[in-house]
């Protein structure tokens, strides 16, 4: 597989050009997204559900090219917690991003694929295109902005930099700043596409190469954060993977190594490393303080929204201490705001799996 | 507010309509619930349980998972009409500076705890020569959460001490209310509604 190629689904050009944290412009600009659930008379229903790192629109629908189930399909659905026979939900691919968005492989005004000369983006300016997406579907409020990971981050961007939208905002396993351990993580990513000969500086578009070793090593070493040793010991264990014995080399010879390299190319068949990077690059700049002035407090000063925060206890990627300082800047504020570490044994990716609790919790907010 | 217990009753009883509540140690959530639909009141709470955290939050309320020794100082000043502090103010590592903490985010405080001046407290301690185990106090020693043991004198002198006024007390012995003459001997339970 060398470049991946998006399928055409929804999308939405924006009338205007997307003016960027960095200063530059972007335009034009395509926001591709996935709507589940009618869209009430009055529009009160509308839930936003923000992607992470290597989600996309398809929360609760067949992906277009793994084939499989939404990657939230667990919560996203008639009758589960975040109901579709009560709630319009709306999930957008973020710019950047590779599955209909514009991103670095769309085409610039040249007619070339971006590349690098696709601007650094941040997670603002995701949330800015989403914005200006819920501005051409007509919808002014949401009854929800909800996310987990890099999509708790939007969802907090939205209600810090748009107060008005959201009336409800449910965080999961995020921050409000990203700490120095999630950057460098992020780093050791970037740098090994950045290392792939096949990168050829981003320009690999339409050359029938392009840096799937490096994309793949970038999406093994972020998979170790996403799980905890708990779950990695008790799935894999020092087990052998199909042998009797070690080979003696370097084959995958541990069911963890085989696992980890099955997880890294099959990623290489459904995201661009180009994405890869410019995503990532995002996240590491989010410091939602930094963006008002140092103090967090502040970011929330104009909010009417309640909040929900939850950690898991085995999420050390995004340990529980960032949620808590959140939600102290969240009391500060005098927000209506609630808070709980769950447990479970999953890691960060607790939240996109069977814990019976975060259901719980997700319904009962959203029932507020 | 029947199904209330007793102590939560009296609390709930006396809370002002409207008002904003905090209550530490907010349990399943039921005194919230109750001041929320009953009362009309603006209602938050800190609970240190997980389970009863998530509980709280599939009931509609917010509650946030923390200490009430650690995390009230994240609230600015007078952000509360009532902080209410149930049965929890013996469980505390310095109940002297969450009582000050209670009376810095709220206006005024509830403040509910079991009395170990109770006379069957000081029996079974005078007769048996052990830390009594009784209706109110279940547990044993060395696994009970309450670590601050108080008496009904005890926390009328600290109140006394740190210049907080008693508006209004209540004293309970099992589910009645008993008056205030001897409470510290007659009463199994106090409630004390203070403020600054």
């Amino acid at each position: 597989m060398a470049t991946v190629q998006a399928p055409a689904g929804r999308s939405i050009v924006l009338p205007e050009p997307l003016q960027l944290d960095s200063g530059q412009q972007l335009a034009p600009v395509t926001v591709a997204f996935e709507t589940y659930g009618e869209l009430a008379a009055d529009k009160s229903n509308a839930v936003l559900v923000c992607h992470a790192t290597s989600g996309d629109q398809y929360v609760a629908s067949v992906h277009p090219l793994t084939g499989k189930p939404g990657w939230w399909d667990r919560m996203v659905g008639p009758g589960k917690p975040i109901d579709t026979n009560r709630f319009h939900v709306i999930c957008a691919n973020v710019i950047g991003g590779c599955m209909g968005s514009t991103g670095p492989a769309s085409q610039a005004a040249d007619g070339q694929p971006y590349g690098m000369r696709f601007p650094v983006i941040t997670i603002r300016d995701m949330v800015r295109a989403q914005v200006a997406m819920l501005a051409e579907l007509g919808i002014e409020r949401l009854y929800a902005a909800i996310g987990g990971s890099m999509g708790g981050m939007q969802a907090l961007s939205l209600a810090a930099n748009w107060p008005d939208i959201p009336e409800r905002v449910l965080v999961v396993g995020a921050t409000a700043t990203m700490p120095a351990q999630n950057i460098a993580f992020q780093e050791v990513g970037r740098q090994a596409i950045m290392a792939d000969p096949s990168w050829q500086a981003g320009d690999y578009y339409g050359t029938g190469k392009a840096p799937d070793a490096g994309l793949s090593v970038a999406r093994m070493a972020a998979h170790i954060t996403y799980l905890s040793e708990e779950s990695l010991t008790e799935k894999f264990g020092r087990r052998l993977q199909d042998r009797q014995a070690k080979s003696f080399g370097f084959d995958a010879d541990f069911q963890i190594e085989s696992y980890l390299r099955y997880q890294g190319l099959s990623f290489t068949t459904r995201f661009d490393a180009n994405s890869y990077l410019y995503i990532t690059r995002a996240m590491s700049y989010f410091d939602l303080a930094e963006e008002h002035g140092g103090r967090l407090a502040d970011a929330f000063e104009k909010t009417r929204a309640r909040f929900c925060v939850v950690s898991f206890d085995t999420d050390w990627l995004y340990p529980t201490e960032l949620s808590r300082r959140l939600v102290h800047a969240l009391n500060a504020t005098g927000t209506a705001v609630s808070f709980v570490e769950l447990s479970a044994p999953y890691g960060h990716d607790s939240f996109l799996l069977d814990v019976p609790a975060l259901d719980r919790v997700v319904s009962g907010f959203l029932n507020q | 507010m029947s199904q209330l217990r007793p102590d939560l009753a009296i609390i709930a009883d006396h809370v002002e309509p409207d008002s904003r509540v905090l209550d530490i140690g907010c349990g399943d959530g039921v005194l919230l619930a109750a001041l929320r639909d009953q009362r009309g009141c603006n209602v938050h709470g800190m609970e240190i349980d997980a389970e009863n955290v998530a509980g709280c939050v599939a009931k509609g309320l917010s509650v946030i998972q923390g200490d009430a020794d650690k995390d009230l100082v994240f609230y600015p000043d007078d952000s509360f009409d009532y902080a209410i502090l149930s049965q929890t103010l013996q469980t505390t590592k310095r109940p002297d500076m969450v009582l000050e903490e209670l009376l810095r985010v709220g206006r005024r405080a509830f403040v509910s705890f079991p009395n170990f001046g109770h006379w069957r407290v000081r029996l079974a301690l005078l007769w048996g020569g052990r830390m009594p185990v009784t209706r109110l106090l279940p547990v044993a020693w060395y696994e009970t959460p309450n670590i601050h043991h108080l008496t009904i004198t005890d926390f009328r002198a600290l109140v006394a001490e740190r210049g907080i006024r008693v508006e209004q007390a209540w004293f309970l012995v099992g589910d009645k209310r008993t008056s205030a003459a001897a409470a510290n001997f007659r009463a199994e339970h106090a409630i004390f509604l203070v403020s600054r």
